[in-house]
């Protein structure tokens, strides 16, 4: 943007009246664009302060805009009413769990991985690279039959290690991070550590690390929003959450499926709350780091 | 002395690390990627349910691809074995459908969405890149554009089927009622598994996932079409090009190739969309809706061991055709993105060493 502006920055006498209408229209059509893309979520918060006999005897759309006041009243029920399937505060426990440990080991040994790809010269290096931009493609569903067999096998169904484990070999992750050491990391650091009797790990840890941060950042970003979002690794894992009777494993988005499923006999006002509550807190972070975010989206940072 | 040492200096080899940073990487990724991933293709030459640990061949894949006609005559023979044979192929048939209608299904949301998303995404990119339109905020609608794509899915997915539930009360039905399309005990019959409904449940989640991923697209765009040369776009606009010919002629050929990584990274998403089609469920015994019912979905509803019997043989065989499809838009892309210069040196390298090898040769395998 910035080489763009220095291009055209004064470049006012192009400025002429039918642009400005075009781009007077193209600001209102951004604007329409804008509300649709907040109202569904608008609507949820909005129907997340009403009770359930207030959203069952709604009848116009007026009434679909304007909050009422029984928010506190459906998180209190939230809070109090569980059962064996169903609790909002194991789902946020669970699904933090795996996303904090699971964002670490992805970003860790990423940054080890490329870095051990980009430092050293070894026989398999550009093999070792080639595998990692070849399998980057491979989709989870095609080898989950396999992985859900494999796991039902070694017993490690209903456990949270194979949603944690796997997460240290994320391809894109390293590819992203090998492009990244490739425009900002200079060979002649490591020499001099070395001269100066620095042993590898020590480099890596001490001098590599710190200057990943900016990657790291990034990618642990998308890594722990993909985690938290995921629903089909732990939704095929888990095929026995509650481990015949004594613990609940399930997470946050399969909890919104549990209510999903018995949203017959549930209240309304429950449920809006649950879903508001869970996508709120990715809310705040995308808010604040939506700089990064959208820079990192820019550089292809994320699988689509 | 000073010479041997400097020369043990430079023997030092740290090729050994090198082997240990990426190895962790490696061991992780064999033990729950690649394994898993051969072991899908040996379910896919295995036989389903109870007979699942012989072998069967192409069976399953036949199963799958090809439709196997029966009489409909003879499921009512009075010979049992007529009889046996006609359920046989009836229950392999069925296999056939379901598994043509997921892949036919895919393909259609996988349009519906995307059609949409590119035009909006990629006229948005370029008004947005566009200096001479100067459109306020472009940095607050980026940031509005790309939230849906960061919400959980599956929360998304509870959230539109409340919204456009077949009650008195749902948004879908307020709004429908207020603009005068339903009449009073009219319902928009969006989120209902009825055969007769085809359309209103797939442009539910073609819209939803518009709604998703448009931000995302959007976004590399922009990043694309800033990468391309300014001064090519001062030149066409002295020239008094309009912005439809600067669009024809100088944006879409050179984004070319981010545009065709765009289509076939969204292709592959598309052939992975679950949670969406998952989630819209009827009733609490997990029925689908088959109308949006994608191939992903179906391997899951196979290989689930919620189902009554799990049947890995057509779960592996459906994941090794998608397995192929998803190799081959894979293999567009690393050609493209290849550097084409390097490439070439790459080649050209190799075929050096070659030669020096086999001069090599000529002189007894002694380096002159």
């Amino acid at each position: 943007m910035s080489k763009m502006k220095a291009t055209y920055g004064d470049a006012q006498d192009n400025y002429t009246r039918s642009l400005k209408i075009k781009s007077g229209i193209l600001f209102v059509w951004c604007i329409i664009l804008t509300i649709v893309c907040l109202l569904p979520i608008y609507v949820l918060i909005i129907n997340a302060t009403r009770s359930h006999n207030e959203i069952i005897s709604m009848t116009g759309v007026g009434t679909l805009f304007a909050p009422s006041s029984h928010l506190s009243e459906n998180i209190k029920n939230l809070s109090t009413k569980t059962s064996e399937d169903f609790s909002m505060m194991i789902g946020y426990k669970n699904s933090l769990t795996i996303t904090v440990c699971s964002t670490f080991l992805t970003v860790f040994f990423s940054a080890m991985t490329a870095y051990g790809i980009r430092v050293y010269d070894f026989k398999l290096k550009d093999a070792a690279y080639t595998a990692i931009l070849l399998v980057m493609m491979v989709p989870v569903q095609v080898t989950s039959a396999g992985f859900v067999k494999f796991m039902i096998n070694l017993h490690l169904t209903n456990s949270f290690i194979p949603l944690i484990l796997p997460a240290v070999a994320a391809p894109s992750v390293v590819y992203f991070m090998v492009s990244y050491l490739k425009s900002s990391f200079s060979q002649s650091i490591v020499e001099a550590a070395r001269i100066d009797g620095c042993s590898e790990f020590r480099i890596f840890l001490q001098i590599a690390i710190p200057m990943m941060k900016p990657a790291i950042a990034v990618q642990a970003i998308f890594a722990f929003i993909a985690s938290w979002n995921n629903f089909y690794t732990p939704n095929m894992i888990l095929i026995d959450p509650n481990k015949g009777g004594t613990t609940n494993l399930r997470t946050l988005p399969m909890m919104l499926g549990i209510l999903q499923a018995s949203q017959k006999t549930a209240d309304y006002g429950m449920i809006y709350t649950c879903i508001a509550l869970g996508i709120i807190p990715i809310i705040i972070v995308y808010i604040l780091l939506s700089k990064f975010i959208i820079a990192g989206v820019a550089l292809g940072g994320v699988k689509e | 002395m000073a010479s041997a040492a400097q020369s043990r200096i430079k023997s030092i080899s740290y090729a050994k690390y090198g082997y240990i940073f990426i190895l962790p990487f490696f061991i992780v990724y064999c033990f729950f990627q690649l394994w898993p991933l051969i072991y899908t293709f040996i379910l896919a030459f295995k036989g389903n349910q109870s007979g699942g640990d012989s072998w069967v061949g192409f069976q399953n894949f036949s199963d799958l691809l090809f439709s196997h006609p029966y009489n409909k005559s003879d499921l009512l023979s009075s010979n049992p074995e007529t009889k046996a044979h006609a359920r046989e192929l009836m229950s392999i048939d069925v296999q056939h459908q379901d598994f043509v209608r997921c892949l036919k299904n895919t393909i259609v949301l996988w349009f519906g969405n995307f059609i949409p998303q590119i035009a909006l995404s990629l006229s948005l990119a370029v008004w947005f890149t566009d200096a001479k339109l100067k459109i306020p905020a472009t940095g607050f609608f980026k940031v509005i554009m790309y939230m849906p794509n960061i919400i959980t899915a599956a929360s998304i997915a509870v959230l539109f089927l409340q919204l456009c539930a077949d009650t008195n009360y749902s948004a879908a039905t307020l709004i429908g009622r207020s603009m005068g399309i339903l009449k009073d005990g009219e319902f928009f019959n969006m989120t209902k598994n009825i055969p007769d409904v085809v359309w209103p449940p797939r442009i539910i989640v073609m819209f939803i996932q518009t709604w998703m991923w448009f931000g995302n697209t959007m976004i590399m765009l922009m990043s694309g079409i800033m990468g391309i040369n300014p001064s090519l776009f001062e030149a066409a606009s002295i020239d008094g090009a309009s912005s439809g010919q600067t669009f024809v002629k100088i944006t879409v050929p050179l984004l070319s190739p981010i545009l065709v990584y765009t289509v076939i990274t969204s292709m592959i998403g598309g052939l992975q969309m679950f949670d969406m089609p998952y989630l819209f469920t009827t009733s609490k015994e997990g029925q689908r809706i088959d109308n949006i019912e994608t191939i992903a979905v179906y391997i899951y509803d196979k290989f689930h061991s919620g189902a009554i019997e799990p049947s890995y043989g057509y779960s592996g065989a459906a994941s090794v055709v998608l397995f192929i499809i998803t190799a081959v838009l894979g293999a567009i892309i690393f050609r493209l993105n290849r550097d084409e210069e390097e490439h070439r040196k790459k080649l050209q390298r190799k075929a050096l060493i070659k030669q020096q090898k086999s001069k090599n040769k000529e002189f007894g395998g002694l380096s002159i």
